[in-house]
């Protein structure tokens, strides 16, 4: 491997890494806070991707194209749908056990999937890259770096970092903080923490959505590939540490640079790489790297 | 085994094994797949019924006890079950030490999706590697024989799998009635006590997570040789969730509930992918069962098990519960 292959490899590690990090934060956010642990939350990814495929023409049609403002409308949508979900669905799993939640987001999972196959049907599908996005970086004489990656990881970057603001500065991010350690005590300090549950909610999911409406250009939309995602972000949220948004930052660029480097130098074990290092992570730390709280 | 226990698994095993001689030769073959489940889902009920542990993982084992078989089978001429079988299960069982020793050490929704993501680790070691012949599956060319007998007719082979679903059950019945299985119960009521007063509960649950794969292998197993195939998907993570729901839909905490919930669940899968009844739109059958399995988490939280006692508790007006039963 020489040296602009490294490179080049780092970059979609780091790309990679961060994408996942926006699906896992998501995860994080309702698990950590609301308790929930949502399965489905590979699907609203799916669903993302999905939107980037079906808005971008009809986007393209009545205001002459444009990539932001599809994802400024796809990220509208999913706000919306998470909002009706929460309601519909999520807001009664609060006070149920873990295996009930598995169970329920288990069936949302295959019922969103039917509703999707039954929409669009079953076909990969794949969208196109903005003409002022797809140009090439060089690198070297013979290696080139698609410009449209660079977006990913700066738009992942600055999402990150809002997400941090939000948290840790604002006081709606001190609500959202204190309600996932008590809920109760806040409640009877005036914040209406129903309300609140239903925006970090519908937040949680527009942020999955958003990372999949952004991979859609580089992964090309495809049934089933929320699960996929799903899982490694589990798999993220274990060796980050539940609740951890820090932990699971890390984990998603660690995650991001074994899976991309694994498919690269050792290809027939690829698949399996992330979750030995998993093993591994639990060996040594059996709460994660960063066990929220601590 | 206490007296409604005995007398409900009495009458259903002379209802099976009388189920061949009036049904067809595709309610027999239907009848073998339900039975097969419902073996997966004991091996899953001794883990979260008794012991309250949550496995996300349970297709692995299945998946590896059908690979087994075909893998081993392929080289032999007539193999015999009397040592595939124990090979199987021992394989899976192995994998469940291995599990079981690292997410033991996790609790809690950590459990859940390590043993879903040890699950995932097991499916792309098949899914991927020359070992598991890729996304179509094997073949299993050589079907294994009993004592030196064939049992490839559809009948035969019905009554093998009655008579290990009959097995199971009566293991997991003096297990949980033993010392051990009380132990597990107390785990999952009060882990930290059962700590308190001298149980390495680790062992304990490490131990139930072995028993646990070793019978999910015996299913994978069985699965394998009906068929005569085996693809990835026996280790996919759908599975692993289908059995959860499964043993959710009979009731948690009682043996017969596992049982009823994989016939349960088999009737609705027949149900929903039936042309007769919903013409083309069968097609979409996850969209049935999907809605079918959020409406019982909603409406029947303690399983169709429950039902009963619901009723008696609406007539009569006295509270019931179905956890406690067991102890």
């Amino acid at each position: 491997m020489d040296f602009s292959t490294f490179l080049i490899q780092s970059l979609n590690s780091v790309q990679y890494g961060l994408l996942l990090f926006l699906v896992a934060a998501g995860l994080t956010l309702i698990f950590g806070i609301m308790g929930v642990i949502n399965l489905a939350h590979g699907s609203f990814y799916m669903m993302g991707s999905y939107l980037a495929f079906a808005l971008s023409p009809m986007v393209a049609e009545a205001f002459g194209g444009g990539l932001i403002s599809t994802f400024i409308i796809g990220i509208v949508i999913a706000i919306i749908l998470g909002y009706i979900l929460e309601w519909m669905f999520y807001s009664y799993l609060y006070e149920r056990d873990h295996l009930q939640q598995v169970l329920m987001t288990y069936g949302l999972i295959l019922v969103i999937e039917e509703i999707r196959s039954i929409l669009v049907g079953d076909d990969v599908h794949g969208v196109a890259i903005p003409e002022w996005l797809s140009a090439s970086i060089q690198l070297s004489e013979v290696m080139t770096y698609p410009v449209y990656r660079l977006f990913i990881s700066g738009v992942c970057i600055l999402l990150a970092l809002a997400m941090f603001f939000v948290l840790s500065k604002t006081k709606l991010g001190m609500m959202i903080r204190a309600g996932s350690v008590n809920r109760e005590m806040i409640q009877s300090l005036g914040v209406n923490i129903k309300f609140l549950y239903r925006i970090v909610f519908a937040a949680g999911i527009a942020i999955a959505a958003f990372a999949g409406m952004v991979a859609a250009p580089v992964s090309s939309v495809y049934p089933g590939m929320g699960q996929g995602v799903l899982i490694i972000c589990f798999v993220i949220v274990v060796i980050g540490g539940i609740g951890s948004i820090k932990g699971a930052l890390i984990a998603s660029l660690l995650i991001g640079f074994i899976d991309t480097f694994g498919k690269v130098l050792l290809p027939e074990v690829a698949g399996v790489l992330v979750y030995v290092f998993m093993a591994m992570i639990l060996l040594w730390k059996p709460s994660g790297l960063f066990k929220a709280g601590s | 085994m206490k007296k409604s226990q005995t007398v409900f698994i009495a009458i259903l095993f002379i209802g099976l094994m009388g189920l061949p001689f009036l049904g067809s030769e595709y309610a027999v073959d239907w009848m073998t797949k339900t039975l097969i489940y419902g073996i997966f889902a004991l091996s899953l009920e001794l883990l979260v019924g008794t012991t309250g542990l949550v496995c996300f993982g349970q297709a692995a084992f299945f998946g590896i006890g059908a690979y087994a078989v075909v893998k081993i089978s392929a080289d032999l001429g007539a193999p015999d079950a009397i040592y595939l079988l124990p090979i199987s299960m021992l394989l899976a069982g192995l994998y469940a030490l291995f599990v079981g020793a690292l997410s033991l050490r996790t609790k809690g929704v950590y459990f859940i999706m390590v043993t879903l993501a040890f699950a995932q680790m097991a499916y792309y070691v098949i899914h991927d590697t020359p070992i598991g012949g890729g996304t179509d599956g094997i073949y299993l060319y050589n079907k294994p024989l009993l004592f030196g007998w064939s049992i490839s007719s559809s009948l035969e082979f019905y009554l093998f799998t009655l008579g290990c679903l009959f097995f199971v059950f009566a293991l997991l019945g003096l297990i949980t009635h033993s010392r051990f299985g009380r132990a597990l119960s107390g785990i999952r009521i009060n882990e930290l006590r059962m700590r308190a007063i001298g149980y390495e509960t680790y062992n304990y649950k490490l131990m139930a997570f072995v028993i646990s794969g070793m019978i999910a292998g015996l299913a994978g197993y069985l699965f394998a040789v009906k068929d005569g195939f085996v693809n990835p998907e026996l280790l996919s993570w759908h599975l692993s969730g289908a059995v959860l729901i499964m043993i959710i839909l009979g009731g948690l905490g009682h043996l017969r509930g596992a049982f009823i919930g994989a016939f349960a669940f088999a009737l609705l899968e027949e149900f929903f992918r039936s042309e007769a009844i919903f013409g083309s739109f069968a097609k979409y059958w996850h969209l049935g069962l999907g809605l079918s399995i959020i409406f019982c988490v909603a409406f029947l939280p303690r399983g169709l098990f429950g039902i009963p006692s619901i009723w008696q508790s609406k007539l009569m007006g006295t509270k019931n519960s179905t956890l406690e039963d067991q102890e």
